[in-house]
């Protein structure tokens, strides 16, 4: 009980400072843009026929006359009371806006994390068993064409295709126009989702497979694979009996680690199908210099990103014997 | 008595990449001929690393992708083809591998024993044989890790003969065990054998094959170089020189040690590959030509002028 204490303490404490240095670093980066955020969001145009009272208070809205550690430290000591400060674009909480753009996204993230987690590990077990053989330099010859190829670039591609050549789903947005959001069917929401999900799926997919089957082909050439065979067991079974259960820990590490791949693809993905989510909020709050907005978001796919490797290790000690057998003795 | 397996001219070859794209072949194991009788221990005794394990491996049908094997292997008077290979092993022919690695590391002794198999009969029968080799039931919900040296050895040979065989190949099944345990484990060998199994028993350890074996063939440089029954070694009827040296390095016969070294795959040079280290070298022993493996004296041997005999 009270190593589990101890193992629970050290990982908050970790959380903690890494969550400090994400909002930091996000700060400072944001800090050093070169664009200014007066230029961007009110135009040159319109701050040209501005007398300089109302420049100076745009000025203060957008925070352009405070010192950086200032700011920062302002924005720090609300946010741990809670208070993640109100979107500088939008006009609204922060965290209202976070809560919507989420649960426009988790769906897709969501989708897109378990299926390239299954298709992956499906993929990998299949090239690492038949090493050599057609499936095998199917499978590799396709997740390194994958994995070579732009995100966004597989999005226009998808889009290109399905939305524009065939018109099988809208080619953006997450609810049809002109609709009140009270009347939007489930099945359109879906509709919306599937081609952003599927190309986040199909750029993780490639990772996972190819790092499954180079375990698979360890295991496969393991003395206890071997004497399976010597005892008679077909390959079917050697798969499903030691295969799959000897990837079964490292597919859980690369499960989870593909968490913060799928969250960052989401940014790219979001943008091109003009998808109103997490990812896109993400870059509109960048290119706007809405620093609440970032430092928020950032903290938030920072922790659910950190969740994803805590998951990871407490699913190792149940899966795993020998954490398991060793704790049960300590 | 009819041989339950007889191997003839076995020769077993890597293909390997030399040097970046060429590709040669690596000879391990080259004309090797001996049998098996039922209720019969034979040793195949080769210091370690000599590929001892691939003629195991060839007789079974597991051997790697990138080699190949030649000659003729038959079991009960028929061709062991690759397809009868596969219906038999795990049945009639079971091999007894070497250590705890070839346990699954995260599955549970018991499943292993029965390859999955959870009918009643199935578990009373691994239970019977655990039991067989002083093994609890509580192994049975053990993973490999838990199992000390001499358990694993155990379980390992459980696995095996849970399934009765009729022929069971040993490959160094006692590395890593004091003198007490490692002549346990060889005595469930020779019990195998007295229910009538034949068994080949491959190992490095000359001393504990003889505590064993009724007949031992040694291998050198992937060559069988003699057969001979277990009696020829205390009654000094050795035919070849290095077998009289292997004798003469044992610690009861004074541990004369052997000068030189065996030749790695890859370095067989003609004629006798024995005769850089042989104090019986004569300039006819290097060739042109292989030495060739001859009966002699209830045994065989592979020299041109072997112990006690005038030039062959
Ligand atoms: S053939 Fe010649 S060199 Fe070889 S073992 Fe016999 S005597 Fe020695």
């Amino acid at each position: 009980m009270k190593h589990r204490l101890q193992f629970a303490g050290k990982k908050l404490l970790r959380m903690a400072l890494l969550l400090l240095g994400v909002s930091l670093a996000a700060f400072l980066l944001m800090s050093a843009s070169p664009l200014d955020p007066l230029q961007t969001n009110v135009g040159q145009a319109a701050l040209g026929s501005m007398s300089q009272e109302q420049i100076a208070q745009l000025e203060d809205y957008w925070g352009v006359n405070t010192p950086l550690a200032e700011r920062y430290l302002g924005w720090l000591f609300s946010a741990l009371q809670g208070d993640f400060g109100t979107s500088l674009l939008y006009r609204q909480p922060v965290l209202q806006i976070i809560g919507e753009r989420l649960a426009n996204s988790l769906g897709l993230l969501l989708f897109a994390w378990v299926l390239s987690g299954i298709l992956g590990l499906t993929l990998g077990v299949l090239a690492g068993a038949l090493r050599g053989r057609w499936p095998d330099k199917l499978v590799r010859g396709w997740c390194l064409l994958i994995s070579s190829t732009p995100t966004f670039w597989l999005a226009l591609l998808l889009l290109t295709v399905f939305a524009v050549w065939l018109g099988w789903f809208p080619s953006g947005l997450s609810v049809p126009i002109g609709v009140e959001a009270d009347s939007v069917t489930a099945l359109e929401r879906l509709r919306h989702a599937v081609l952003p999900a599927l190309t986040l799926s199909i750029t993780g997919v490639s990772n996972i497979a190819l790092h499954t089957r180079e375990k698979m082909v360890d295991v496969m050439e393991s003395d206890y694979v071997l004497f399976a065979r010597a005892r008679g067991e077909s390959l079917p079974a050697i798969v499903l009996r030691h295969g799959l259960r000897n990837v079964a820990l490292p597919a859980i590490t690369l499960q989870f680690a593909s968490v913060s791949e799928i969250i960052g693809g989401s940014v790219l993905v979001e943008q091109v199908f003009s998808y109103p989510g997490l990812g896109q909020a993400a870059v509109t709050a960048g290119l706007g210099s809405d620093m609440p907005l970032l430092l928020g978001i950032t903290v938030l796919t920072a922790a659910i990103v950190f969740g994803g490797n805590v998951a990871a290790d407490l699913l190792y000690g149940v899966v795993d014997p020998k954490i398991r057998r060793g704790a049960a003795k300590a | 008595m009819e041989p339950i397996l007889q191997v003839e001219h076995l020769s077993i070859s890597f293909s390997q990449y030399h040097r970046g794209t060429r590709k040669r072949t690596l000879p391990v194991i080259h004309d090797l001929s001996f049998s098996i009788c039922p209720g019969q221990v034979t040793a195949v005794v080769g210091s370690s690393g000599s590929g001892k394990s691939l003629l195991a491996h060839g007789i079974l049908g597991i051997l790697p992708y990138n080699s190949a094997l030649e000659g003729t292997i038959l079991y009960q008077g028929t061709p062991l083809t690759q397809r009868r290979a596969e219906q038999l092993r795990g049945r009639e022919i079971v091999l007894v591998p070497q250590g705890v690695t070839y346990l699954d590391p995260l599955m549970e002794v018991g499943p292993q024993i029965r390859k999955g198999r959870r009918d009643p009969r199935s578990k009373a029968r691994s239970r019977a044989v655990l039991e067989r080799y002083g093994l609890g039931p509580e192994v049975e919900k053990r993973y490999p890790f838990e199992l000390s040296g001499g358990m694993a050895r155990r379980v390992l040979i459980a696995s095996a003969v849970v399934e009765q065989p009729k022929l069971i190949l040993a490959d160094e099944p006692t590395p890593g065990l004091d003198a007490r345990a490692a002549s346990r484990i060889l005595g469930h060998f020779r019990e195998l054998a007295e229910d009538g199994a034949g068994v080949l028993l491959i190992t490095h350890d000359l001393e504990l094959a003889l505590t064993i074996a009724h007949r031992v063939l040694v291998l050198y440089a992937g060559e069988t170089i003699e057969e001979a029954s277990a009696a020829d070694f205390s009654a000094g009827r050795l035919r070849h020189p290095y077998t009289r040296a292997l004798w003469a390095a044992l610690p009861q016969n004074g541990f004369t040690p052997i000068p030189g070294t065996q030749p790695y795959p890859g370095e067989i040079s003609d004629g006798c590959q024995f005769a850089p280290r042989c104090p019986r070298c004569r300039p006819e022993c290097r060739g042109p030509g292989p030495v060739p493996y001859v009966p002699r004296a209830g045994g065989w041997v592979r020299c041109r002028f072997p112990e006690g005999g005038e030039a062959l």
